[in-house]
C-alpha cells in the first residue's frame, strides 16, 4: 500500500507541475519561438473576415490568417500607453493598406487582454480603430502569454508550409508607424524577398 | 479502507493545489514600469456597508488634486454622480481601473454623469500617480484627513485603512440608485456601471 501511496503523490505532483504552465506561462512569446495556444473568435463582422482572410467556423488560430506576416497587438483598454499610441497605431494600419504590394501580405490584429467584449467595443470606437480587435475576458491569453505588461507587439511570420514563428517582439516603445513597419519588413524577410524580386 | 481515503485525499488535494495555486491575472500597462506594488491577493471585501440603494447619499467635501474642494451636493439638481473608490495609488488593478475611465469619458458624458474618484492616499501621491497615468479627465479627491472619512460614513473603509474597490451611483436627487462593492482583487466590468447610469434614464 506505501507503495501505491508514494506512486500517487508522485503522479498527482507531476501532474501539478505540469498542468500549472498549461494554464500560465512564466514568460511572455519571445522571438524564435512558436506562438501560444491562441484561440480568438471568427468575426461575425464579414469585411473584418474578410480582411483576415478567413472562411467560416467558430474559432481560428492566428497562422491561419492569410497573410505572410501578422502584426498583433496584446493591449487593454484600460492601459494608458494602449490609449496614447492607438491612433498612431492606426496608421501603421493605413500604411499597410495603402500599398498595393503589403496589404495581401500583412496583416494586423489586437487583443484586449482582461477585456470584456464591451470594453473592446468602447476601446474600438473612441479611437476609430480599423482593424479587427479581440476580448480576453477571462485573461486566459493574457496567461498564455506569461502576464505580460502591455503594450506587447509580437510579428508573426507564416510560411508556406502552414508553420509559422515569432519574428520579433517588444514591449511598449512603439516608434511610430513607419519604423514600426521597417522592422516588420526586415523581421518578416519580406524586405529581401521584395529586393530579390526587382 | 482507511488507506484508499487517504490516497483519495492525496489525489484530490494535489489536482487542487495546482489550480488554486494559479495566481489571480492582471493585465497591467508599461505605462507604470516596474513602480506598481504589488499587493498579492487580499480578502475581497472587509467592510460593512453603512448605506443602500434609495438612501439619500451622505454628502462630503475632499480636497482634489487640482487644487480646489469638491462637495457632492454641488452636483445636485445638475448631473448624475457615481464615486469610484479605489484602494490604493500605485497598485495594479487601481492603476487601470481609472485610465479606462477615460476612454469612456463621452459614455458618461452621454448619461450626463460625473465621475469623482476618491482613494485614502494624500494630495502628493494622487498628483505622482495621475500624472502617470497621463491624467485624468475626472475630479481626483484625497480622503487622507480626517483617514478614510468619507469612506468610513459609506462603509467601505477595510480594517487596514484603505477604501474597497466600490461604485456608487448617485442621481440627480442626491439618491443612491446602484452600489457594488467589487472584490478588492478585480476590476468591475465597465458594461456593468455602465447598465446602471441606463437606468437613470
Amino acid at each position: 500500500m506505501k507503495i501505491i501511496l508514494t506512486a500517487l503523490v508522485l503522479i498527482t505532483f507531476s501532474i501539478s507541475i505540469q498542468v500549472l504552465p498549461a494554464l500560465a506561462a512564466n514568460k511572455p512569446p519571445e522571438k524564435g519561438e512558436a506562438l501560444p495556444v491562441i484561440n480568438l473568435p471568427v468575426p461575425k463582422n464579414a469585411e473584418e473576415r474578410n480582411y483576415l482572410g478567413l472562411s467560416g467556423g467558430d474559432l481560428f488560430k492566428i497562422p491561419q490568417i492569410k497573410a505572410r506576416a501578422v502584426i498583433v497587438e496584446l493591449f487593454s483598454m484600460y492601459c494608458p500607453f494602449c490609449q496614447k499610441d492607438a491612433a498612431r497605431v492606426n496608421e501603421l494600419y493605413r500604411l499597410i493598406e495603402s500599398n498595393p504590394l503589403l496589404k495581401n501580405k500583412i496583416k494586423l490584429i489586437g487583443i484586449g487582454l482582461g477585456n470584456s467584449p464591451y470594453e473592446v467595443e468602447v476601446f474600438k470606437k473612441t479611437y476609430d480603430i480599423p482593424f479587427p480587435l479581440f476580448p480576453d475576458k477571462d485573461f486566459v491569453i493574457h496567461k498564455v502569454c506569461g502576464e505580460v505588461r502591455t503594450p506587447y507587439y509580437m510579428v508573426v511570420k507564416i510560411n508556406e508550409d502552414g508553420t509559422h514563428q515569432i519574428v520579433h517582439t517588444q514591449l511598449g516603445n512603439y516608434p511610430g508607424a513607419d519604423p514600426f513597419l521597417g522592422v516588420v519588413l526586415e523581421a518578416s524577410g519580406l524586405n529581401r524577398e521584395e529586393k530579390e524580386r526587382l | 479502507m482507511k488507506d484508499k481515503r487517504l490516497a483519495q485525499f492525496i489525489l484530490i488535494s494535489g489536482l487542487l493545489s495546482a489550480v488554486v495555486s494559479v495566481p489571480l491575472a492582471r493585465a497591467v500597462s508599461d505605462a507604470y514600469k516596474g513602480n506598481l506594488y504589488q499587493m498579492g491577493t487580499l480578502k475581497p471585501i472587509d467592510s460593512v456597508l453603512r448605506v443602500k440603494v434609495g438612501d439619500r447619499a451622505p454628502d462630503f467635501t475632499l480636497p482634489s488634486v487640482s487644487g480646489e474642494k469638491v462637495s457632492l451636493s454641488q452636483f445636485l439638481g445638475k448631473k448624475n454622480a457615481v464615486l469610484s473608490f479605489v484602494p490604493a495609488a500605485w497598485t495594479p488593478v487601481c492603476s487601470d481601473q481609472w485610465p479606462g475611465y477615460n476612454v469612456a469619458k463621452d459614455i458618461f458624458n452621454q448619461y450626463d454623469t460625473i465621475l469623482l474618484g476618491i482613494t485614502v492616499d494624500n494630495i502628493p501621491t494622487l498628483f505622482a500617480w495621475t500624472n502617470q497615468m497621463g491624467q485624468v479627465w475626472f475630479p481626483v479627491l484625497s480622503d487622507f484627513w480626517p483617514h478614510g472619512a468619507v469612506a468610513k460614513r459609506y462603509g467601505v473603509l477595510r480594517s487596514n485603512g484603505v477604501s474597497e474597490r466600490a461604485l456608487f451611483v448617485i442621481d440627480k436627487k442626491g439618491i443612491l440608485r446602484y452600489i457594488d462593492v467589487h472584490d478588492i482583487n478585480k476590476r468591475p466590468a465597465l458594461e456593468d456601471l455602465m447598465g446602471a447610469l441606463e437606468k437613470l434614464k
